[in-house]
Formats: C-alpha cells, structure tokens, sequence
C-alpha cells in the first residue's frame, strides 16, 4: 500500500517509463494533460453529436436509425482498447512493479466495462429496427459480452483482498488471461458468419463507409478517446490523492 | 519428473480420501441433470434436443464445485510455501494439481455421463464423440479453473468470486464441447469441434499453469 507512494526506486532495467513512476511527477505532468484531454473530449463530442446527428446524411438502407452507429462504434472500439490498456498496464505492474500500473488498471476498469456495456445497448436499440430482435446469439455480441463480465470480473478481483496490492496484481494476471478474447472479439464477424455485419471501416485500402458519415464517425471517436483519457486521468489522480491522505493518516495515528 | 508425478499421486491420494466431495460432485451432475425433464417435460424429442448441452452445462457446473479445494488447504496449512521452496518449477506444480484435480473431478463424471446419456436418449454413436468431447473438455475446464482459484487466494467471499472470473472464460470450451455433440446428431462431421476443444485445451494448459504460477507466488508473498 505505501510501496506506491514512496519515490520510484532506480533500476538497472527499468527504462524510461519509470520517470513517470514518481507519482508526484506523474501528478504534475497528468494536471497539465488532463485539462487539454477534458476540452478536446467535450470539443469533438460537441461538434460531432451535431454533425452525426443533424447533418450526416441517413442510411440508404437503414434511414435514420443508422445515426446510432455514431454511439455504438466508438463505444465498441473504446471496450477494445481500454481492455487492451488494462492489460498493459497489469503487464507494467507484474513484470517492471510500475506501481501506477495497478492504479491505472483499477481506473481503466470502470470506464471500459462502461463502454462495454454503451455498445451491448446501443446494439442492442439498433438490432431491434435492424434485425427484429434485441438480442441473438451471435458470436460478435457473446464475446462482447464475455468482455464486459472479464471487466466485471477485473473489478470484483481487485476489491476482494484486504491487501489492495495483492488485489491489484491479481486483478492484472486476470486481465493478461483475458487477452485471448481480444482477437476472438475482433475476428468473430469474420470466422463465425452470423447475424453482425463484417467490419466496414477497418477495411485495408478504401473503407466501405462514405466520407460523409466516415468524418463525423472519426470526430465522435477522437471526442470518446479523449473522454477516455480525462476520466482516467481524473480517477488516477484522484487514487494517488486518496493513498497520500490515507498516508498521512497513518502518520498521524502513529503520532508522528 | 518423479517430484511431481508423487506430488500428483499425493493430491490424488487426498482427494480420494475425501471421496466425499468426489461423490457429491457427481451427484449433483446427475441430480442437476434429472431436474430439466421436470421443468421442460419428458418429451423425447425435446430432451434429445436439449440433452448434450445440458450434459455439458452440468458437468462444467460440477468442477466449479470443487474449484475451491484446489489450493485453499495447502495455502491455509503452509503446504504451499513450502512448495515453493521445493526444487521444482512451480508451473509444475500447477499442472501436477491440474491434472490431479481432473482425475479427480473430470473421471468421475465422465464415468457417469453413460447414464445420463440414457436419461435423454442419447443414441450409441453419439456416445463416444459426448465422452471424447468431455475428456478433453473438462481438463481445460481443470485448468482454468486452477487459474481462478489461484488468483482468489485469500480473498474475501473467494466461493463467490471464482464463477465469476472462471466461467467466462469457459464459454469457448462450452461452444465447442456441445457442438461435437450436436454436430454428430445433425449427421455432421464433429472432427473441426473436437479438433477446436483440443486447440482450447492445448491453449489453456501453459496458459493456467504460467498464470497460476505467477498468482500462487503472489498469495505467499
């Protein structure tokens, strides 16, 4: 517990990463980045809300209810790569003890079980007009389901221990034993030819998406990104600020 | 190698003595199993329709019952330290316990899957694709699990936890252990499931005994 808060400890291998491991440089650094982040996150949202929303055009196919896209898309690719950072930083905390790995994880989780759960719903109001259904049995929505209980699960592990560490560490061997759902999650559409469409932007070359809704789906995504990053900017500050009073605490209950 | 082949033989021997907890987890997967033609009624159509996939959920609902004995008394009485002090790699030790557990878990209920078999009219040459399906399957399913109980060493309401994190990562093993046995009964081939859950348990063998290995020094730290 106070192993986070006291100053890195120089190591032979550590590499530049552990500049950031001093949690006062990092709240330094994080109280500049985190007001850009919040206003480029409320910017794009803002411009993209009304661009997807009001002027892109409608669906030839779908009509109106394709705007859901706008939502469903950037949540679903933020599930992706918040999990993929989850891993990371539980992968930094295991092997170099970055001890903000662990606070990382534990602010990442959260956010993107949030997304997750953003594109099970979107999809969901979207399949109903689409394909008569709220929910199939596809392999596209089961394993976005999947992650969204790995997510749940990541949480649940790091609050069972009385040792937040050991919670921490847990949490992170869970999140690198959830990897493998990643490339099932990206590749289902295409190896299980089920109800969800193939991907239609991702394509290598010309994506299958007009520019006039691909623009304002990159703009929605960019303001997600960033949302992403503020809030988690925001809740590791605040982890590092909590360890810090509780530190003090301590001190003062010992008196000195 | 004969460290842990007597270190398997002891997880063997205790889980043996304790045949109590053996027998419970087979009775519940036939009790289990018997209460679905009370609740959707015993036409055999249906139950033939539903049998494999409840076989399946039963039996991967049985090793969870026994997850949490994996190595919550070596941890609770200081065997576990002093495994890590043994000289043996402790993945070792890990698929030891693995295995260990699935002879333990796994046999037994594969020997009772031919009754229930019977119970939803399973026809004879399904049987050995069910039964093949299942010995592949619930080692994954041990092995997995020996993930899941590692990282919830010492937790708080451990019981409750351990579905929680195990059972997503289960569903693969699910998909294509029922799928052999639907496949055989629609007259397709089961060869590509079977294949696919021995991919899945080739998968998830280096991957519980890298990661229980790594969550095990972590609960003796």
């Amino acid at each position: 517990m106070t192993r986070a808060t006291s100053t890195s400890r120089p190591t032979a291998s550590g590499g530049s990463w552990h500049r950031f491991a001093n949690p006062g440089r990092f709240l330094r650094i994080s109280g500049l980045v985190y007001p850009w982040s919040l206003g480029l996150a409320l910017l794009c949202l803002g411009v993209g809300l009304v661009w997807s929303l009001g002027i892109a055009p409608a669906d030839y196919q779908q009509g109106e209810s394709v705007r859901i896209m706008y939502v469903h898309v950037p949540a679903a690719w933020m599930a992706l790569f918040a999990y993929s950072l989850l891993a990371a930083a539980g992968a930094s905390l295991l092997i170099w003890r970055h001890p903000l790995g662990g606070i990382a994880a534990t602010a990442i989780a959260p956010v993107g079980a949030t997304f997750t759960f953003l594109a099970l719903v979107t999809g969901s109001l979207w399949g109903k007009p689409m394909w008569g259904t709220w929910w199939v049995w596809d392999a596209r929505l089961t394993s976005v389901l999947i992650l969204l209980f790995l997510y749940l699960g990541h949480m649940a592990l790091t609050h069972a221990f009385e040792n937040a560490e050991r919670g921490r560490k847990a949490a992170a061997v869970l999140a690198l034993a959830g990897v493998v759902n990643l490339p099932i999650i990206k590749f289902s559409v295409d190896w299980w030819n089920t109800l969800h469409q193939p991907a239609s932007v991702t394509r290598i070359g010309t994506p299958a998406i007009h520019e006039a809704m691909l623009w304002p789906l990159l703009v929605m995504a960019g303001g997600f990104m960033f949302f992403f990053f503020a809030v988690v900017l925001l809740r590791m500050r605040a982890a590092l600020v909590a360890q810090r009073a509780e530190a003090l605490d301590r001190r003062i209950m010992l008196g000195r | 190698m004969s460290a842990l082949a007597s270190l398997m033989w002891r997880d063997l021997r205790l889980a043996l003595r304790q045949s109590g907890d053996v027998l419970l987890a087979v009775l519940f997967f036939i009790l289990g199993a018997a209460l679905f033609p009370f609740a959707v009624g015993p036409e055999p159509n249906l139950l033939l329709r539903l049998g494999p996939g409840l076989i399946w959920v039963m039996a991967l609902l049985s090793v969870l019952l026994s997850l949490d004995r994996l190595f919550a008394p070596d941890h609770e009485d200081g065997t576990l330290d002093l495994l890590l002090l043994a000289p043996v790699p402790l993945e070792g030790i890990v698929l030891a316990r693995i295995l260990a557990h699935w002879l333990a878990s796994g046999g037994p209920l594969i020997l009772a899957t031919p009754l229930l078999a019977i119970f939803f009219g399973v026809p004879a040459h399904a049987l050995p694709v069910l039964l093949g399906s299942l010995l592949l399957g619930t080692l994954a399913l041990s092995a997995l699990g020996a993930l899941g109980a590692a990282l919830t060493l010492g937790a708080r309401r451990a019981g409750v936890l351990v579905p929680l994190l195990v059972l997503p990562l289960y569903i693969p093993v699910l998909i294509f252990g029922a799928g052999a046995v639907d496949a055989v009964l629609t007259g397709l081939a089961a060869r590509p499931h079977l294949l696919l859950l021995a991919a899945v348990l080739l998968l998830s063998l280096p991957l519980a005994a890298l990661a229980g290995a790594a969550a095990l020094r972590q609960a003796a730290e």
